[in-house]
């Protein structure tokens, strides 16, 4: 069929099962927008910065496991998407970045608008394309599509010149890619998987590390099988939270800087490691010589490159964790061991997570224990980035999978609010927490114009402590208490909720929480802010010293 | 130590430089890297030399082949293998020398391919020891300019990618 190559971007899309768009009209891009002008079944959602339509992009991909798409133009709107591509590289979140780029003609004269952006996001991208021929656009589609969801996911960018839009072209859809230099390994290596088991039959101290690879792969019911068949304790990473539910009596909780100290003492201690789609980042291991020294190590991952990247693996196995798991479960033997989890079980009991009450002024913790008991556990968790991300972390106790959603990797601030956004869209009906801070807040708060425009009932949860509080924290411990440019002033979010027509609440003293929370609940049809005054040299404890040993934490 | 990688990797516009940015980006150096395209007008291979323990080159390898555009990367280190480079050199040579440098060029059975009044310029091929030791031989002459391609590498025998 002749017809524009946008108007068969649309429909290559729509055959992908594109229902939402997030993006950013430009010069660029108009012969797209307007195809996307009278399209009625994907729905375009219009952010106010284009970093808010990569996140939001991110957080719809992470809320479903399909693939998230966002639109920005030329220069300027490209470069914007960078930090929300990169944040997307990080945590292995499947997107489709779409760019306007200038006609053909005068590209690399460095035309008004233009960037190279395929040069730009090569390192942060999965694949990228700069699309000169028309007539390839399907193809490319397709196989952007692909490869964004495929083996370990990953954000995909496709740079379009504006004539090369506007072309007619004959568009068949394409039903198959085919890629020589691209073929992921899902099924492991069978002796592999023999050896595994054997190691966890011979294993005295077994611990399961999960990362966010099992939440990719939907590997939740294989880590709770093999976890329950063989007794074996279970930490995560920031990103495999989720995976296990946190109140499961094998779940020790957090591995890594702000572990559990159950967590962080059963993997020194172990005698076989069992890492599942987790990829060893510093954050997890402190320092790497002293990580795990007395065990054994299985990895298993999908991305052979991870496989002794950072820890020596004894037993590396390529594939992906769902099947993988799926054949290590029949081929164990049931098995105990008390002792071990004994010992375990003792850690969890005597240091447990916790925070000194002190009368009236909030404990962002309590403000997070809060949120949890309120929502029964069932709420998505979106989070900023810094202290109210790892409060987060540590006192919602997550039940299901993708229910909690942040930036592990990059660490991006200002991720939150337009994450909470694609979340939001991706499951309407659900409760969205994006728990902040102050700080955090400030970098991406115009997208709460996009969250009104669209009426979405997202709470916000400001923990705010007049600080850029983890750098604060680091001051505090490792720099001498010199508090160089960490107080940040922010607007009032109650009268800046009202400006942009939310509803706003502050709250200053313990007692009024839970109240503030239960008329957050009831709002249905734009985004509440609550502001909540906390202790503003509260820390976040356990700590590990960056590049310290993870036996070693401060708790107090 | 000091490894040799051939990646066949598709013949596109911007895959030399996702090959050079990855290499950048993780720190590696790379030594000296040829391109061109192969018998499939598809397909180019680069012949990459890269120092460096057997972990970084292990990464090296798995981080090329994370690339969507590489198609195959072999490390032909331990290989037996035929490997070639060639040199353009420029020397000095006054009337006096030039019988001399002849020689040494016959010697190496390396070819004359320009002759001025005081310089001439002599291309070389052969493996990587054998390009530098001519070039050390040559030198005391007065050494103008050196143009070498970087080393290019075949398995011996039927063995191909």
């Amino acid at each position: 069929m002749r017809m524009t190559a946008a108007k068969a971007l649309v429909e290559c899309m729509k055959r992908e099962g594109v229902e939402v768009i997030f993006g950013y009209p430009g010069g660029a891009v108009l012969p797209l927008y307007d195809v996307l002008y009278e399209e009625k079944e994907i729905r375009h959602i219009l952010v106010r910065h284009e970093q808010g339509a990569a996140h939001a992009a991110d957080g719809y991909a992470r809320a479903t496991g399909k693939v998230g798409v966002c639109i920005a133009t030329s220069g300027p709107g490209a470069t914007n998407l960078v930090t929300g591509i990169t944040t997307a590289y990080m945590d292995s979140s499947p997107i489709v970045a779409i760019t306007g780029q200038v006609r053909s003609d005068i590209l690399g004269k460095d035309s008004f608008q233009e960037a190279d952006i395929s040069g730009i996001t090569m390192p942060i991208t999965k694949h990228n394309y700069l699309v000169k021929d028309p007539d390839l656009l399907p193809y490319i589609v397709k196989e952007a599509f692909y490869i964004a969801k495929t083996g370990r996911p990953g954000p995909v960018l496709i740079d379009l010149p504006v004539d090369v839009q506007s072309a007619e072209i004959d568009y068949q859809p394409i039903e198959k890619v085919s890629l020589r230099s691209y073929r992921p390994t899902y099924e492991g290596h069978p002796g592999q998987i023999l050896k595994a088991a054997q190691a966890i039959a011979e294993a005295q101290k077994p611990v399961l590390l999960v990362g966010g690879g099992c939440i990719n792969s939907g590997a939740s019911e294989e880590v709770v099988a093999l976890a329950e068949k063989c007794q074996i304790p279970v930490v995560h990473s920031l990103m495999g939270k989720g995976t296990i539910p946190e109140e499961h009596p094998l779940s020790l909780g957090l591995l890594g800087m702000h572990g559990t100290v159950a967590a962080n003492l059963a993997v020194s201690e172990c005698d076989l490691l069992i890492a599942v789609g987790a990829r060893f980042s510093d954050r997890s291991t402190g320092k790497v010589s002293t990580f795990a020294t007395m065990a054994q190590v299985i990895h298993i991952d999908i991305d052979p490159a991870e496989i002794g990247k950072n820890v020596q693996v004894n037993i590396p196995i390529v594939g992906d964790a769902k099947r993988v798991l799926q054949q290590l479960v029949q081929k164990v033997e049931p098995k105990s061991h008390p002792l071990w989890l004994e010992r375990v079980n003792d850690w969890k009991q005597k240091y447990p997570l916790k925070y000194k009450e002190e009368g009236e002024v909030i404990k962002p913790q309590k403000v997070v224990e809060t949120i949890w008991k309120l929502t029964n556990g069932e709420a998505v968790i979106v989070t900023e980035v810094g202290q109210n991300q790892m409060w987060a972390a540590q006192f919602y106790k997550t039940k299901y999978p993708r229910q909690f959603i942040t930036s592990g990797g990059l660490g991006t601030m200002g991720f939150g609010l337009p994450a909470a956004i694609g979340v939001q869209i991706a499951r309407p009906d659900a409760i969205v927490f994006d728990i902040a801070g102050d700080g955090s807040i400030q970098m991406n708060i115009q997208e709460l114009a996009t969250a009104v425009q669209q009426r979405l009932p997202i709470k916000i949860a400001i923990l705010n402590n007049g600080y850029l509080g983890m750098v604060r924290q680091w001051q505090e411990l490792f720099w001498n208490r010199r508090y160089s440019f960490t107080q940040i002033t922010a607007p009032d979010f109650v009268k800046l909720a009202d400006a942009y027509g939310c509803v706003g609440i502050r709250v200053t003293r313990t007692s009024e929480i839970e109240d503030a929370i239960r008329k957050a609940l009831e709002v249905k049809d734009r985004p509440c802010i609550i502001d909540f005054i906390i202790a503003p040299e509260e820390k976040v404890l356990p700590m590990v010293p960056a590049g310290g040993s993870i036996d070693k934490m401060l708790v107090d | 130590m000091r490894h040799t990688l051939s990646v066949l990797v598709e013949n596109r516009p911007g895959v030399l430089a996702r090959v050079a940015g990855l290499f950048k980006r993780r720190g590696f150096n790379i030594e000296s890297l040829a391109v061109n395209i192969t018998q499939d007008p598809t397909i180019s291979r680069m012949t990459i030399v890269v120092d460096g323990e057997e972990r970084m080159i292990e990464q090296i390898s798995k981080q090329l082949n994370k690339l969507i555009d590489v198609i195959k990367v072999i490390d032909y280190t331990f290989a037996p293998t035929l490997e070639r480079e060639l040199a353009l050199v420029k020397v000095e040579a006054t009337a006096q020398a030039r019988r001399e440098i002849l020689d040494l060029t016959h010697i190496f059975r390396a070819t004359v391919v320009d002759v001025g009044e005081n310089s001439m310029v002599i291309e070389i091929t052969g493996d990587v020891e054998k390009v530098d030791a001519f070039i050390s031989l040559v030198r005391p002459y007065g050494i103008k300019e050196i143009v070498r391609t970087g080393k290019i590498v075949m398995a011996r025998g039927l063995q191909s990618l």
